[in-house]
């Protein structure tokens, strides 16, 4: 937090180099005594594990580089070069493949942690926008990287995404002509999503500097989202969120290790270990597990730009939540409704996911045929996903505005040391 | 209302129950693979023998272009001896019976004086020859479709393993009203039933050197398992780490929580 610092240079040296380039000392103010609200709880680490996700991305693919070549003849053999004849290549490529899902798994974590506990509220509305800026650029790291081994679903998966930009009146076909690098996903789009998919990530780390930036301005919200009010509210960051974090961050390594090392195709699709032929489509194309809500919300609407703009639209209301949400009140420990509405979103994103992963016209509930509304059968997943891309934009767009108008929450305590030391239960 | 729908719903349950008579595909029987699970581990007499269907039976039209003989005598593989290990300062391309297998096929090349076209018996560093020199070939003998290359058919299917062997036993006469046009066949395993491929096995088509029964379900294992193998090679080698990170993990989230617990000790929250 912007404050009067507490670094004492502990020796000449440190000294001198803090008189010339004060490194230590913000090393020192940002990671060592930093003050944190003292009742974080296991929510709050993934930040820190998002930070480990992006540097285990960035380390394995630098190496992957190093052994890869894009383009469309050779890219396919050589992913299998490095799975098979580079010295540990397997393990590289398998953490840099599933180290995309854990972190997508840690960034949707994170992301409902602050939904839930309205880490987007006043001071704090460019730290979030500053994350969903991250958010956005993971996406589009992700997506072109999915591409590059060049396989059937990398091809085709592209091949939709693309078009799907040709749907904005106008500037549409000049965007995918620019995407492609020509008139179709061929060589000169491998070479370009391999340029760019080696920028990003250092995009990335740029605006997490400059998140965590915004973060030690304004301080970090809390699970009952009061600010601090004293020095009984916080605890210095090291050792107590170091340690916390570090604790967190190993167990979030098992996870990962069991995907990596037990079932590294688990999260992948069979296709992509067929090499990309345009003139073959997959039967069904789905892109990853993690864009699979917002491919639902794509095709629940049948028409395509505005199937396209509820897509972006889904994100963009992301980024507005600041202004979106009208309640006082940051933390939904204190708002009964909030929170119901809350689990309902969570629970409407999961089946988002399932619709994206389902063919349009696949049955809910198998062997039910029951009568078709407008173009399909109701009981099909492209329903099923109307109704819940309805409660998505709804969820946003009026249960968050009328919502803080409307409800009575539930008394905040006065500070944050009151209700931990007064031995409230901690959730 | 929606009570209502779901009265509507059982109603119109009962009209248009069989609607859908599409035919999909069966799911793959299981197996009791030896490289299943997190300690599973390839049946080296299992893998030779699949080796053995593959270049005696299916060689003759799928191509495996991302295996080479050396492949063969790595660790895990399915003539591995640790006679010709890194341990003992040797390689795969030591090993005399890799170098056999190798010497066995024709490898398609260059004469290095004339650079006329020429074949010569391979060597372990030579990839599996293709059965045909290029696509075009592939297509015309097989009715217009190539057969695909099997390097990574383990991976690359839905079902792995077991649908491959599945697949290769599925064959059988056309369920339900399916019509077969000349040299297609029905496999029940395949999606839409109707499959370019003749049964490739049968009963003593292969010789198993290890005295084995020589049955179409035994070679259609064998050939799976061998082609887990090839397409996943460094599989054992990763679950090997995976049980030493795994556990180091555990001890060090351990001691991180008891780091944890100690630091924290004097401090509500």
């Amino acid at each position: 937090m912007s404050g009067h610092s507490t670094y004492q240079p502990s020796n000449g040296f440190a000294k001198w180099l803090d008189a010339r380039l004060p490194v230590g000392r913000l090393v020192w103010d940002s990671f060592v005594d930093y003050p944190t609200p003292r009742n974080l709880n296991y929510w709050w680490t993934f930040g820190g594990i998002l930070s480990l996700c992006l540097g285990v991305q960035i380390v394995t693919g630098i190496v992957l580089a190093m052994h890869y070549t894009p383009s469309a003849a050779a890219a396919f053999t050589s992913v299998e070069h490095i799975m098979r004849d580079v010295n540990y290549g397997w393990l590289l490529r398998y953490m840099h493949a599933n180290g995309a899902s854990m972190f997508f798994i840690a960034v949707y974590i994170h992301m409902l942690r602050g939904l839930y506990y309205g880490s987007y509220k006043a001071p704090r509305e460019v730290l979030w926008i500053l994350g969903c800026v991250i958010y956005g650029l993971m996406m589009a790291t992700a997506f072109m990287g999915y591409v590059l081994p060049w396989g059937q679903m990398s091809f085709h998966g592209a091949v939709v995404i693309t078009n799907l930009l040709g749907a904005f009146p106008i500037v549409g076909d000049a965007i995918t002509t620019l995407l492609w690098g020509g008139f179709a996903v061929d060589e000169p789009t491998l070479k370009r999503f391999f340029s760019l998919h080696y920028l990003l990530p250092f995009m990335i780390a740029g605006v997490v500097v400059l998140h965590v930036w915004a973060l030690h301005v304004v301080g970090q919200n809390n699970p009952t989202g009061v600010d601090p009010k004293s020095k009984a509210d916080t605890l210095p960051f090291t050792p107590y969120a170091t340690v916390k974090d570090g604790f967190a961050m190993s167990v979030f390594l098992i996870l990962f290790a069991v995907f990596l090392f037990y079932m590294p195709n688990a999260l992948g699709h069979a296709d992509n270990y067929i090499p990309a032929d345009p003139l073959v489509t997959p039967s069904h194309i789905v892109p990853e597990w993690y864009f699979l809500p917002f491919y639902a919300i794509l095709r629940a609407v049948p028409e395509k730009l505005i199937g396209v703009l509820a897509m972006f639209g889904s994100i963009v209301c992301i980024f507005a939540l600041p202004w979106l949400d009208t309640s006082k009140v940051k933390s939904m420990r204190y708002r009964p409704q909030a929170r119901l509405y809350f689990f309902i979103f969570l629970v409407v994103c999961v089946i988002l996911g399932f619709c994206g992963a389902k063919l349009p016209d696949d049955q809910v509930i198998p062997g039910l045929t029951t009568f078709v509304l407008v173009d399909s059968d109701l009981n099909s997943f492209v329903w099923l996903s109307r109704v819940a891309t309805l409660y998505y934009f709804a969820y946003f767009l009026v249960v968050m505005p009328l919502l803080g108008l409307l409800e009575k929450p539930l008394p905040t305590p006065e500070t944050i040391s009151s209700p931990v030391l007064g031995g409230e239960h901690k959730d | 209302m929606l009570r209502k729908v779901t009265l509507l719903a059982a109603a119109l349950l009962l009209v248009g129950g069989p609607a859908m008579a599409a035919a999909k595909a069966h799911e793959p029987e299981p197996v009791a693979f030896s490289f299943e699970g997190p300690f599973g581990r390839f049946n080296q007499v299992q893998l030779q023998r699949g080796y053995k269907v593959y270049r005696e039976v299916c060689s003759s039209c799928h191509s495996m272009t991302l295996l080479a003989f050396r492949n063969l005598g790595d660790p895990s593989g399915p003539f591995f001896d640790p006679e010709y290990s890194a341990e003992k300062g040797l390689t795969s391309n030591d090993n005399p019976v890799v170098k056999a297998l190798a010497a066995d096929t024709q490898i398609p090349d260059l004469d290095g004086e004339t650079g006329d076209p020429i074949t010569r018996p391979g060597i372990p560093a030579d990839r599996f020859p293709s059965p045909f020199p290029n696509i075009i070939a592939a297509k015309a003998s097989n009715g217009g479709i190539a057969p695909p290359d099997l390097s990574l058919m383990a991976k690359a299917r839905e079902g792995g393993p077991e649908y491959i062997a599945s697949l290769l036993q599925g064959y059988g006469p056309p369920e339900h009203g399916v019509t077969l046009a000349p040299g297609q066949h029905y496999n029940k395993y395949f999606p839409g039933g109707v499959i370019g491929m003749a049964p490739p096995l049968a009963v003593d088509k292969v010789s198993f050197d290890d005295g084995t029964k020589s049955t179409v379900k035994q070679q259609a294992e064998d050939v799976a398992a061998f082609l887990m193998w090839a397409a996943e090679p460094k599989m054992e080698e990763r679950k090997k780490m995976g049980f030493s990170v795994l556990i180091f993990l555990v001890l060090f989230s351990g001691m991180l929580y008891a780091s944890y617990r100690r630091v924290w000790k004097n401090e509500s929250h």
